[in-house]
């Protein structure tokens, strides 16, 4: 396939950035996205240039290093996979591929198509937590029999990546869909109650903090997060929040 | 030196007990004045970090990812075991100590298994407190699932996803610590170099890997928790991150490098595709559970199958050769890893590969499909003649079981698996060599630990299922936290160590020379290219099977290549901000030199032995040969400037509690 890609080039945080355009020949259909990019990355350093920056890790689909905001969509034109997983066969012979950084204010580019997370870990500090002690002494596991539906609920929204797709194309970007996973996931475990209220009001005022957007049902982010995590999320939290915001 | 490990004496099942009620402890007042370097925040350093933090140490973490929660553990799909014999089968701590010891053939620590098969329980209950959704049955209590080289179901799971589950209750654990401060996280920073004042480890030197920058970090002792290092054969399932730089540093400061030989090839990979390849994908080995492997009978149909004349589904039962459930009955396709990767080797070798490159065998659910849909026919008292029906349910249940693995590889290779049988292929996955630690799990530079995959002591030569998350949480959440105490106690009056030593000064000179000298070297190829290289070498030739031949000629071409890398490698950019060709330069450099000692490993152990198998050393129907008369011991290499002069350091493994017996799974 021969391609021609438009891919968004800044050095660093303070650089100001640019698009700019590329040609390249020889890509496979079975190749993934970062593969390609690889193969670039070798071509353009083989003529002297710098190879593009971007985040990687697993290549599996599961650790959410990697973004990349690909024609206008968070990993790419495919549904439910991140971008390591989108494979070429999915553009065809002579398209042309826009390619950008996940782009928002508490997301800021690091070099080229990077950009610093770090804002979802702080997040996750002011209260992704339940307050149990690492003894070695904790109750037996099964002395607390869960509900196997609520259990799979838990489960489904503690299968969060922490990628970023959904801020990344949100209008607002907002973070509420990787907020509520969290506090969805310890709101449908009984060892979670406890600290419920705590959690989501620390939780959701640093979200605020970090400059994260509000919410507006626009849903784009359960469109496209690679791991089905649904709106259902947003609602509990909303609920969530509402019950702890008249205790506190 | 001389090599202690100091196994406390006592009966086997009182050693820990008793270990710690003899330690010495720090009072919570005095653990304030003392400071943990952890670095690698997977289950094993991120647990790690956690407890020690809780338990009122200082702990600086470290992490080369944008985060602690992508940590490559994240990866681990299958589950995690655990002595609660919850089933009834039959399960208890010895017999996982027992399972444990003979699935590693019989080249793990005695002393160190049986530990961690007591804490395995523990970590369960610690997981599930932490709001670690694990599967649940439908009276509410937890599922289990059994996994190969076990005749009990004692693996506990998250869907495919438990590394991912337990790796974010471990990442929980340490944001609340975060939060309180007693941790302080450095993400995406990089171990450089290891700082020693006075014999003992004291800091670290790192780079920051966005501003580029070198600092000095100082502790009263250092965590290693870096995991290992199957990325020296470029293609493997590991991260592309992984890297085995933290590890080879310390060992050439001083710590020992036990057993480099003994990789697990995992036996359920998705093939390689193509030379643009840049890593391999793994299928848990739980599919093993209701996956049946097979290959053509007739080697006709193996071509036809190859050329697209015909599919897996054109030949009958009877055409098909169930090579697993042939040779090894009672255990059937659950063998062990080791054994179902060279069983699948064996055969493609032999001309019966169904992939374009004869690569590849077929994991096939067909039957599966078939028995539970039949069953659920049954359950909802619908007719059970109707395939079509059967079909549907059964899909439907092995959907629920395995759906999002189902879903990866066809995102992967483009065929659905419910439909055609997946093709898989052996792979790259896990290394049991690591630094060597003694009972304490302190590396042979004193103050300086090794946890996790990092560590070489609980698998031996070929790890079992489901048995490397227990180890990296038992490590990091219930043993470390111990040891490194009694380690501590000496040095509460100490205060703060300085980086302004003359020791700190040397190792960061010596990390900033190598950058210079990557930025300065004006090569003609990419870091990659070496890389690559390096991984042919070692999969050609040091991979699933050896022979003397290969390994001598691998050691001479690891050595050339090593040197044309620094002739000619070529870094772009600058040292001054973020350069991901910088980062794999390092790491590559500390590959080519783990490579050799690798091959010089696995050359000296003139046996064959779970993940090592070298071919002169098999029974006549090609199983592998263990020689305990002359090899049963841990191989602990003294770094002495080349890995060709490395030395040899023997630790006797001294089985008291299990005979040693030729392992049979048939």
């Amino acid at each position: 396939m021969k391609l021609t890609l438009k891919i968004w080039r800044q050095k660093n945080a303070q650089d100001k950035g640019a698009m700019v355009d590329y040609q390249i020949d020889g890509i496979e259909p079975d190749m993934s996205f970062l593969e390609m990019l690889d193969v670039f990355n070798e071509d353009l350093m083989s003529k002297g240039g710098e190879p593009v920056a971007f985040d990687h890790d697993c290549r599996e689909g599961i650790c959410g290093m990697c973004s990349l905001y690909i024609n206008g969509e968070a990993h790419g034109p495919d549904r439910g996979v991140t971008t390591c997983q989108l494979h070429m066969r999915m553009f065809k012979d002579g398209d042309t591929i826009t390619i950008e950084p996940f782009r928002a204010a508490a997301f800021p580019v690091v070099k080229d198509l990077v950009v610093d997370r770090s804002s979802f870990d702080r997040i996750q500090h002011a209260g992704g937590f339940i307050s149990v002690n690492t003894s070695g002494n904790t109750i037996d596991a099964n002395t607390i029999p869960i509900n196997k539906e609520d259990a799979d609920k838990a489960f489904d929204a503690a299968a969060c990546i922490g990628c970023g797709a959904c801020v990344a194309t949100c209008k607002n970007s907002s973070a509420m869909l990787f907020v509520a996973a969290k506090v969805s996931q310890y709101a449908l475990l009984p060892q979670g109650k406890i600290e419920a209220v705590d959690r989501v009001l620390n939780m959701v005022h640093q979200m605020d903090a970090e400059g994260f957007g509000n919410c507006t049902n626009t849903g784009a982010c359960e469109v496209e997060c690679p791991k089905g995590i649904s709106l259902e999320n947003i609602a509990r939290m909303n609920r969530e929040y509402m019950s702890a915001s008249l205790k506190g | 030196m001389a090599l202690d490990s100091k196994i406390p004496s006592g009966s086997i099942s009182d050693k820990w007990t008793d270990y710690k009620d003899h330690i010495n402890l720090v009072n919570p007042a005095n653990k304030r004045n003392l400071d943990v370097i952890v670095v690698g925040t997977g289950l094993a350093g991120g647990s790690a970090a956690a407890t020690l933090a809780e338990l009122g140490y200082n702990v600086k973490a470290f992490c080369f990812q944008d985060s602690p929660r992508r940590a490559h553990s994240i990866a681990a799909q299958g589950g995690i075991n655990a002595a609660k014999n919850y089933k009834g089968d039959g399960d208890s701590v010895f017999r996982l100590f027992y399972d444990t010891v003979k699935g590693g053939d019989y080249r793990a620590r005695e002393a160190n298994v049986h530990r961690l098969a007591e804490v395995s329980t523990n970590i369960i209950d610690q997981c599930v407190a932490q709001g670690v959704p694990l599967a649940r049955e439908y009276g509410g209590l937890l599922d289990n699932r059994s996994f190969g080289g076990a005749l009990v179901s004692r693996t506990f799971y998250a869907q495919g996803q438990t590394g991912q589950q337990l790796l974010l209750g471990a990442y929980s654990a340490m944001n609340r610590q975060i939060g309180r401060g007693k941790i302080k996280m450095h993400n995406r920073h990089e171990m450089l170099d290891i700082v020693i004042v006075n014999g003992k480890a004291r800091g670290i030197i790192a780079r920051n890997l966005i501003t580029g920058e070198i600092e000095r970090h100082s502790a009263h002792a250092v965590v290693i928790a870096s995991g290992g290092y199957g990325n020296v054969f470029f293609l493997s399932t590991n991260a592309m991150g992984s890297n085995a730089t933290a590890a080879w540093k310390i060992h050439k400061k001083g710590a020992y490098f036990a057993n480099p030989c003994y990789t697990q090839i995992h036996p359920t990979c998705i093939p390689v595709s193509g030379d643009h390849q840049s890593k391999l994908t793994l299928m848990s080995e739980s599919l093993r559970n209701d996956g049946r492997i097979w290959v053509p009978a007739k080697i006709e149909d193996a071509k036809a199958i190859r050329e697209g004349k015909k599919k897996a589904k054109d030949l009958t039962e009877a055409e098909r050769d169930y090579y697993l459930e042939r040779r090894y009955p009672a255990f059937g396709n659950l063998v062990p890893r080791d054994v179902a990767s060279r069983a699948a080797k064996e055969r493609c070798d032999a001309g019966f590969g169904v992939n374009k490159t004869g690569e590849a065998v077929y994991l096939d659910f067909a039957a599966a499909i078939q028995r539970y849909g039949k069953e659920q026919t049954y359950v909802k008292g619908l007719d059970s003649n109707d395939n079509a029906l059967v079909t549907k349910l059964g899909t439907e249940v092995v959907k629920s079981k395995y759906g999002n693995l189902f879903q990866m590889y066809y995102k992967i290779v483009d065929e659905d698996p419910y439909t055609s049988p997946m093709m898989i292929y052996p792979a790259v996955h896990y290394t049991m060599g690591g630094t060597w630690v003694d009972y304490n799990l302190m590396t042979t530079i004193p103050g300086c630990f090794s946890i996790g995959e990092s560590n070489f002591s609980d698998h031996g030569a070929n790890r079992l299922g489901a048995s490397a998350l227990m180890q990296g949480l038992a490590d990091g959440y219930f043993v470390l936290p111990y040891t490194i105490g009694d380690y501590l106690s000496p040095d509460i009056k100490m205060g703060p160590i300085s980086t302004d030593s003359p020791e700190f000064e040397a190792a960061e000179k010596g990390v900033k020379d190598q950058i210079v000298k990557f930025m300065n070297n004006n090569g003609t190829h990419s870091v990659d290219y070496f890389h690559r290289k390096l991984g042919k070498i070692m999969w050609d030739k040091v991979g699933m099977a050896r022979n003397a031949q290969g390994l001598n000629e691998a050691i001479t071409e690891i050595a050339a290549l090593r040197e044309e890398f620094y002739k000619d490698v070529k870094v772009p950019g600058t040292d001054k901000g973020f350069n991901q060709e910088l980062e794999k330069a390092t790491r590559v450099a500390d590959f080519l030199e783990l490579g050799e000692l690798f091959a010089k490993d696995a050359l000296h152990r003139n046996e064959s032995c779970g993940g090592h198998f070298r071919e002169e050393y098999q029974t006549e129907d090609g199983e592998a040969k263990r020689d305990d008369e002359n090899f049963a011991y841990v191989a602990a290499w003294e770094y002495k400037g080349k890995p060709s002069d490395a030395v040899l350091h023997k630790e006797d493994l001294v089985f008291d509690a299990v005979k040693l017996v030729q392992r049979n799974y048939k």
